[in-house]
């Protein structure tokens, strides 16, 4: 066979072009994803454990179900009544600061949880801003607000992360509806009010129920929020899941949460992919949008101020406390007596280089982030390279698509806490066994951001015209450079989004990484759980400077995002 | 000089392209002209080597090209939509096919100056395209396909997304720029007023083949059956059937009617359609043999006549004539056409 009929076989076979594209990728969720999913359900009925499951203690399952369902549904709840507000003040008004409040939204769709927890516990903890302020007004002894390890810090955070999830979506579809649709409803007589509940929301409610949905996948799932905020009394399925295998080291136990888990986030991923799939068929078809205006006087004016003002202290406060927190010095540190001098410092950041215990787990901070970075560029690598093979397989016309695509976005499903631990029971043998284990690391955060990075490489891909790449052949480009000319340049602001995404990812992943990180090869979140739960000013300033610089990194990397999209607008 | 010989192709199951075979000479501008879907974008895709056929042959000087890929075969190609590098600036368009002949620097910024003057862009070489106008756009795309200097040039539907005025402009300049460059080339529209600006030749593609090929004038004067006349909107068509010979007399809605008729003379009860120009209706002349009779429905003012709608059958659409005055709305109007004034068709191919 020669070349050219291996070349005229691979015109004329989609399918066979789809396989080699998904080959790498389909053999790397086959090894690193599907073989531990298969071996926790094995596990339940492998007599290797002498575990049976029908002597299992349904409380175990249930307290917890019913705990990650209540605090899910609550959460939400609470996010509703802030983000529909905020999603219809984007929608419809110009105000001071808007933009500056529109970029603060994107902050915590890429904020590592690790981060978030430490800039509540900052404001709101024993040690934070708030506390300690009332303490030195009052000249009180102890911290007269208990914030942590209460079930108000939990949906505080979930809140806060979650608000502008729906505020993006929401005033998205808001904004993008055919304002000719409305002048119909007034202009056949319907009131304002009439036009909102008639016309205005039953188009809505597809974007509004899609982002709720999302929303309570996202609290469902939630772990280091919970672990770090609710503290290990607040028992979610994930933390649960945590504390059996690590804890109390009962595999079989957390496998059935895992599998348990799993299933919950399957029907809601399923049920919202059938609602975004809808909604946007009701934002296609549009021709003249609405405008956004200045609001008007009086009470209009006034809701529009509070909500602007409350958006702003609830996404800017925890952060802002956690830098400054980080660089202000207000108690002794560890062995310190007496008078300390108060005020301004960066001794928290120059300690990050240095081992204080000088024992062989407690590396120091610095190494962390080099560990996470390292982590970080595999992560990068790993996932651009399959990321770019699986958006070309899903390019090709070919039926096997529609099998491969939904098995690729299981990992979406399935949570961090059930990768580390289905990575923990499948790979802590030869060879993978402890030496090599830090490999597996970047290996779970790849799986972790994969689906994310073939979201956004695929409709790049999708973009590109093929008569751009059939131009260029007409001109003389070989289908390699035609890549190389079109192909490439046209898709690397999508890879630079990627890149960031991988990065992002990999950098704030907390779930599988306190079932993977070794002592000796901790990440940055991993260390800044850490050091924040230890006792001694030195050892919370050093965590929250950790966070800092993680929230700065995250902070440029989305700012690049935004630049790059913005730009592909123009 | 190109060679297309019984050119086959399937689109989802169904024959698109059935047996398609011309060939293109030397410094010759041929019009491929059909409706939409007739598979016109595929054969262009099928000679540069971007689409494979299922049967046939592309052939260049006598020399198949199937062996040869699309970047080897030295055609150029200019898209529908144009298709230019948003990531690259309106010099670097141009100069693209020049970097893929491995160019020296100096010529390729001497080749991409002289074909900006020719499409009277000089001012635009580092404009993004994207901020280009339709038209501006139109000519960075001609420039593209031209500067490599191809042996062929292929156009697909260039003004289609262009309006009326713009439209009648540019193919003004593509007749002028096509024939200064005298490379030969194939031009794509499904629109009769482009190809019979641009054309030396026209190539009718319709269900498959091509089903007649000449002179625009040829195949205006001339048309190969019913379809080729309802295609270029050449007139009325009245159906009829053959009841006699010497002289040919045909049976209509609108009585016995004498045609002319071109090659062999249909027979006797086949089925035929007649064609009467609206322009080539006379002021009724008792001693002419077809006369055609209705009510006058309506009379447009067109500058040099008036296009008069008359209703002669329940059954037959309006038949519009050019007269010099306006009859009255509502009376009864005869026209008269001589028999070498209406055209008898076949229904078929």
């Amino acid at each position: 066979m020669n070349m050219k009929s291996i070349l005229l076989i691979w015109r004329q076979k989609p399918t066979l072009r789809a396989i080699v594209f998904w080959l790498l990728p389909a053999a790397f969720l086959g090894f690193f994803f599907y073989q531990p999913l298969l071996v926790l359900f094995n596990l339940l009925i492998s007599p290797r454990w002498g575990f049976n499951l029908a002597e299992l203690d349904l409380n175990r399952i249930w307290k917890p179900l019913w705990f990650t369902t209540g605090q899910a549904a609550l959460s939400t709840l609470l996010t509703m009544l802030i983000g529909l507000p905020g999603a219809w003040l984007f929608a419809r008004f110009t105000f001071p600061g808007k933009r500056a409040l529109k970029m603060l939204t994107t902050l915590p769709f890429i904020l590592p949880t690790v981060v978030v927890a430490a800039g509540f516990n900052a404001l709101l903890g024993p040690r934070g801003w708030v506390n300690l302020g009332l303490m030195s007004m009052f000249n009180l002894s102890s911290p007269p607000i208990q914030f942590l390890n209460t079930f108000g810090a939990i949906l505080t955070a979930h809140v806060f992360y979650n608000t502008t999830i729906i505020i993006r979506v929401v005033s998205n579809a808001w904004a993008q509806q055919n304002i000719r649709l409305q002048h119909a409803a007034k202009v056949l007589g319907a009131t304002p009010w009439q036009t909102f509940r008639e016309v205005t929301l039953p188009l809505l409610r597809p974007s509004i129920l899609a982002s709720v949905l999302l929303v309570f996948l996202f609290n469902f799932t939630s772990f280091g929020v919970v672990l770090m905020l609710g503290g290990p009394q607040f028992a979610t399925l994930e933390v649960e899941i945590y504390t059996q295998a690590l804890h109390l080291l009962n595999l079989p136990v957390a496998s059935v949460l895992s599998i348990l888990q799993l299933i919950c986030t399957l029907l809601i991923t399923i049920t919202h992919n059938k609602l975004a799939g809808q909604q946007s068929m009701v934002i296609t078809p549009r021709s003249q949008v609405l405008g956004t205006r200045r609001p008007k006087k009086g009470f209009e004016r006034f809701v529009v101020i509070l909500l602007v003002i409350t958006l702003f202290s609830l996404l800017i406060s925890p952060l802002a406390a956690l830098a400054l927190r980080s660089v202000v010095k207000l108690e002794p540190s560890r062995g310190e007596r007496g008078e300390i001098s108060q005020g301004l410092t960066l001794q928290f950041y120059r300690e990050l280089g240095v081992n204080r215990r000088d024992s062989l787990f407690y590396v120091p901070p610095i190494a962390a982030a080099r560990n996470s970075f390292i982590f970080a560029l595999i992560t990068i690598l790993i996932t651009i390279s399959l990321g770019l093979l699986v958006a070309y397989g899903l390019q090709q016309p070919s039926h096997i698509n529609k099998i491969l695509d939904p098995l690729l976005m299981l990992p979406l499903g399935a949570s961090a806490i059930t990768l580390g631990l289905g990575f923990v029971i499948v790979f802590n043998r030869p060879p993978f066994s402890n030496i090599s284990f830090p490999v597996l690391l970047p290996i779970a955060h790849s799986l972790v951001a994969l689906p994310f990075i073939v979201r956004t490489l695929t409709p790049a891909l999708g973009s590109i015209p093929r008569s751009l790449r059939n131009a260029a052949r007409a001109l003389g480009a070989s289908p390699l450079r035609t890549w190389r000319e079109v192909d490439l340049p046209l898709l690397s602001p999508a890879i630079i989004v990627s890149t960031i995404f991988a990065l992002t990812i990999s950098l704030g992943e907390f779930g599988a990484s306190t079932f993977l990180a070794k002592p000796a090869y901790p990440t940055l979140p991993v260390a800044i759980y850490r050091y924040i739960s230890q006792p001694g000013a030195m050892n919370y300033g050093q965590a929250l400077a950790m966070s800092t610089l993680l929230m700065l990194v995250c902070a440029s990397g989305i700012f690049i995002i935004e630049r790059i999209q913005s730009d592909d607008k123009e | 000089m190109l060679t297309i010989e019984h050119i086959q192709k399937n689109y989802e199951g169904k024959p698109l392209l059935k047996d398609v075979s011309f060939q293109v000479d030397e410094d010759e501008t041929v019009c491929l002209l059909g409706p939409s879907g007739s598979g016109k974008s595929t054969l262009l895709r099928i000679i540069a080597g971007l689409e494979d056929a299922e049967g046939g042959e592309v052939a260049w000087n006598g020399v198949s090209l199937a062996d040869i890929p699309a970047h080897q075969r030295q055609f150029g190609l200019m898209f529908q939509d144009y298709a230019l590098f948003p990531h690259r600036n309106v010099a670097e368009n141009i100069a693209f096919g020049l970097r893929m002949q491995n160019r020296s620097q100096e010529q390729i910024r001497r080749e991409v100056q002289k074909a900006l003057q020719t499409i009277n862009m000089a001012d635009f070489a580092n404009r993004k395209v994207t901020e280009l106008s339709g038209g501006e756009q139109q000519r960075v795309a001609l420039a593209r396909a031209l500067a490599p200097e191809p042996r062929l040039l292929m156009l697909d539907e260039p003004l289609g997304a262009l309006d009326r005025t713009l439209r009648e402009q540019l193919s003004r300049e593509l007749r002028r720029i096509l024939h200064q460059t005298k490379v030969p080339a194939i031009y794509v529209t499904h629109d009769q007023e482009e190809a019979f600006a641009i054309a030396d030749r026209l190539l009718l593609l319709h269900d498959g083949v091509i089903l007649q090929s000449g002179k625009p004038q040829e195949i205006y004067y001339h048309p190969h059956n019913r379809w080729v006349a309802e295609f270029f909107g050449l007139g009325n068509l009245v159906p009829g059937e053959v009841i006699g010979h010497t002289p040919l007399k045909v049976n209509t809605a609108l009585g016995h009617i004498q045609p002319a008729c071109e090659g062999k003379t249909p027979d006797l009860g086949q089925k035929v359609s007649l064609l009467f120009r609206p322009t080539q209706a006379c002021q009724s002349q008792a001693d002419c043999p077809n006369q055609v009779t209705g009510r006058v429905m309506d009379r447009v003012f067109q500058g040099e006549n008036y296009l008069v709608s008359l209703h002669i059958h329940d059954q037959l659409p309006p038949f519009t004539v050019n007269l010099p005055d306006p009859p009255a709305l509502g009376n009864e109007l005869t026209v008269s056409y001589q028999p070498e004034d209406v055209l008898c068709l076949r229904n078929g191919a």
